[in-house]
């Protein structure tokens, strides 16, 4: 398995070097994108004290409502992470309350189309269960679709990358017109932490590369895919402290009540780093995938730089 | 009408079990596995005395109903007869002599290897075991391509009714061995229709004197009989002789159709009257305890366990001497890793006929047939391996469908505490040893922690373990992404072992604050 991936990688990356050119003049064409739906007050918000779903209407609300992010007609993509064959309670997989609400409000936003999955660690069908996440995505209206099967990807180039430099997309995220990020905040035995980088690792095929070539570079050269979520939303109701990012007891998970929303990846992801700090000691420089992201020019980890809106329920 | 019920009740039964066997997404509930629970070698291997004594009973009241409906086998077998006739219109059977030494011979050598600890061999003859392999092997790999073409359609659509899934190859010599019963039993039938259940298959012997004192029988109306032979050509036991009018019960699968084909109304389904009762051949009777199968159980398990310690000290001694870890160590498993439940490699070779409904069913794709990694005895029996998977934490499927006890149905508690294999961490090829590089793939699949994460060099973390809390998943060993060798694995067990599961205790922590 792993020398075949090796040897895949080999190829891919050879293949992108000859495609590197289109894929230049292809992030022209998107450049744009970021900027049109940044016309917000707040660069984050971040909101402690409520239930998931209660917390994201008022962070939402704050930043100008879903209208501000989706468009009618939209095909959205909500990417939770749904990795763990693991009840809410372990939080090991994005809040299902979370993950419905946001998917409510996209439709509510005039969404044509809302597709969710994940690229599992555990059996996919146990997790997407078990979980909850696919009972209240298709409660919500949204597809829920898998993700088992190399076919279900398309390879992008990403010629920002340093040491990844393709990779291959779930098709429901490299199909979409917009794409919401919705990771857990775990501690992670590899990354360190798990955020909404880490979340990455669930859109990409081959995560073993990641691992076998430096996984915090990796985790952020993932993040210069061009097509950008246009919202980052931690879901940190529950936490996972101690080992994450599987964990293995309730005894690893803390009731923490908070949401932290940016479109600012690096950003958010600090943010949530120096909120988990609060139970256990995590300092950022030993996240090295964000700050590998801050040199690669994706966000800022200077959280006094920003306009941040924190609200208490 | 009575051949009517059989063949409705042996379509549905069959359809139903070989479904159940193709069913990878967990459709059909659970408790369809009682379907192969009530065949015979996998009850009396499971000492089932309830259903060993149902079809005990079944077959003295009725004769060999079991053969005609209830074994999947024999189902096929009709299949292929009927398949035969329907494509050579004047196909036709003849009597013929009972060939009761062979069949005999083969009983003795089966239930003699048996207690010698060697199953192999009831394996590859018990016709539910054939069956099972024939569908897992064969049909599967089938199914599931017809599967996976429907979801490409489908997918086309964006529909996700069907999904993908992952045909893997499971060895090829359980797959061989499963073409060749196919094509042997299929021949035989197609020539002679029940030439195996009659010469060869262990259960059908067995029964075969247990039907001879059935109270039910075939038998002829004298008086309406003109010997016209038609309930001859018609048998595919080949066991009416209409000359002398009488019908060899140890062969007779009770299939109904001589009476079907009758038209003077000379064959009738009913109780004997004492006078027929008495015809029971008494060269056979010498033969009676191997009839009833009881083994004595401990001295089989002496000698297996003989057999085994042999084995095991052999690989110990081979393990001492493998020595020190090289740089970059290929891995290597000295052991293989038996199913969770499977209690140990003497038990599960014991009581294991490799019918691989286990493997059919295990969601996480990590069991497949061993070829000589149990030795000899074990040959098909299932082992784990890692390849596309690891063993979910919290499923006990493997031990919830087996039907003859070799792997033990374990709850979710026990299964926690289920020791299959030791993990084994070889410093040498990890990617934060060599590449000074964050990884812990493996720690993040453990369930138990027992491959933890410690401080390293700087900011990194490298893998530890702890032995005495690993449950053997494979988790670790299927992540690793070391190239080109792993540098995690496991090590199986002869016997498994209990890990305890502590429990923790959850501290109150109230966060009231931002953090930054």
């Amino acid at each position: 398995m792993d020398r075949r991936n090796f040897l895949k990688a080999i190829a891919l990356t050879g293949a992108a070097f000859t495609t590197m050119k289109e894929a230049d003049a292809m992030s022209i064409l998107t450049q744009g994108f970021e900027s049109a739906n940044a016309a917000t007050k707040y660069d984050l918000v971040a909101v402690i004290g409520g239930e998931p779903e209660v917390m994201f209407r008022k962070a939402i609300a704050e930043l100008g409502g879903m209208k501000n992010f989706i468009s009618r007609g939209d095909k959205v993509c909500v990417k939770p992470n749904i990795g763990w064959d693991q009840p809410p309670e372990m939080a090991a997989d994005t809040n299902p309350k979370l993950v419905a609400e946001i998917i409510k409000q996209c439709f509510d936003a005039g969404a044509k189309e809302v597709t969710v999955f994940d690229h599992t660690c555990d059996d996919w069908r146990k997790c997407y269960a078990n979980s909850g996440i696919e009972a209240a995505a298709k409660a919500a209206g949204a597809k829920v679709v898998p993700a088992h099967q190399e076919s279900y990807y398309k390879t992008v180039s990403l010629p920002k990358g340093k040491k990844l430099k393709t990779a291959k997309i779930h098709e429901a995220i490299v199909d979409s017109d917009k794409w919401i990020n919705v990771p857990i905040l775990k501690n992670h035995g590899g990354a360190q932490m798990t955020i909404s980088m880490k979340n990455y690792m669930g859109i990409v095929w081959d995560r073993g590369f990641f691992h076998a070539n430096d996984l915090q570079q990796c985790i952020a050269d993932a993040c210069t895919y061009e097509k950008r979520p246009v919202l980052n939303i931690v879901d940190a109701y529950r936490l996972m402290k101690t080992s994450g990012p599987r964990g293995k007891s309730p005894a690893d998970v803390v009731l923490s009540k908070g949401q932290f929303i940016s479109q600012n990846i690096v950003a958010v992801d600090t943010a949530a780093v120096n909120f988990f700090n609060q139970v256990r000691e995590m300092p950022l420089e030993r996240v090295k995938h964000i700050t590998n992201a801050q040199a690669l020019g994706l966000g800022t980890t200077n959280l006094d730089s920003l306009n941040i809106r924190r609200i208490r329920v | 009408m009575l051949k009517k019920i059989r063949v409705t009740v042996s379509i549905i039964l069959c359809s139903l079990i070989t479904l159940y066997f193709l069913d990878f997404g967990g459709i059909l509930p659970q408790q369809m596995s009682f379907m192969a629970d009530v065949q015979f070698i996998p009850a009396l291997l499971a000492l089932n005395i309830a259903i060993v004594g149902a079809l005990v009973g079944l077959t003295l009241l009725f004769g060999r109903i079991y053969c005609s409906s209830i074994c999947l086998m024999g189902i096929y077998q009709d299949m292929v007869a009927w398949l035969s006739k329907k494509l050579i219109r004047k196909k036709r059977y003849s009597y013929s002599k009972a060939k009761t030494i062979l069949r005999w011979s083969i009983l003795g050598a089966v239930i003699v290897s048996f207690v010698f600890g060697f199953t192999f061999l009831l394996g590859l003859l018990d016709p539910y075991g054939a069956y099972g392999r024939i569908v897992t092997h064969l049909f599967r790999p089938a199914y599931l391509a017809g599967n996976n073409l429907l979801a490409e359609i489908f997918s086309k659509f964006e529909n996700y009714t069907f999904y993908k899934v992952s045909i893997y190859g499971l060895g090829i010599f359980s797959t061989v061995i499963s073409l060749l019963t196919l094509i042997g039993i299929g021949f035989l039938a197609w020539r002679n229709g029940r030439t195996y259940c009659n010469t060869v298959c262990p259960v059908g012997t067995v029964l075969g004197f247990i039907g001879k004192f059935s109270i039910f029988k075939i038998q002829f109306i004298d008086e309406n009989c003109n010997s016209c032979g038609l309930c001859t050509m018609k048998c595919k036991a080949s066991c009416i002789n209409s000359k002398n009018k009488q019908v060899d019960y140890s062969r007779c699968v009770t299939c109904f159709n001589c009476i079907e084909t009758c038209n003077r109304n000379a064959l009738k389904f009913a109780p004997v009257g004492p006078k027929r009762q008495k015809v029971a051949e008494p060269s056979i009777a010498y033969n009676y305890q191997k009839g009833n199968q009881t083994v004595d159980d401990s001295k089989r398990r002496f000698l297996s366990a003989t057999l085994i310690t042999g084995i095991a000290a052999g690989k110990l001694l081979a393990q001492e001497s493998a020595g020190k870890l090289l740089p970059k160590k290929d891995i290597k498993r000295e052991t293989p890793i038996a199913p969770p439940g499977a209690l140990s490699f003497e038990h599960l070779q014991d009581k294991c006929i490799s019918c691989h409904l286990c493997i059919s069913k295990c969601p996480s794709h990590v069991l497949k047939p061993a070829f000589l990694e149990y030795g000899l005895s074990g040959m098909m029996q299932p082992k784990m391996y890692f390849d596309h998977g690891f063993c979910n934490y919290d499923c006990t499927v493997c031990g919830d469908v087996c039907p003859t006890g070799a792997i033990t149905k374990l709850d979710v508690d026990a299964k926690h505490q289920t020791q299959m294999g030791k993990v084994q961490f070889i410093k040498e090829n990890c990617i934060v040893y060599y590449d000074e590089t964050n990884c812990g793939a493996c720690s993040e699949h453990c369930p138990t922690q027992a491959v933890h994460m410690v401080p390293y060099k700087g900011v990194l973390t490298i893998p530890e373990t702890d032995q005495s809390i690993c449950v053997g998943c494979g988790g670790c060993e299927y992540v690793c992404p070391a190239i080109p060798f792993k540098a995690i694995f496991v090590e199986g067990l002869n016997v498994q072992n209990k890990v305890e599961v502590k429990k923790e205790k959850k501290e109150e922590i109230v966060i009231d604050d931002f953090g930054f």
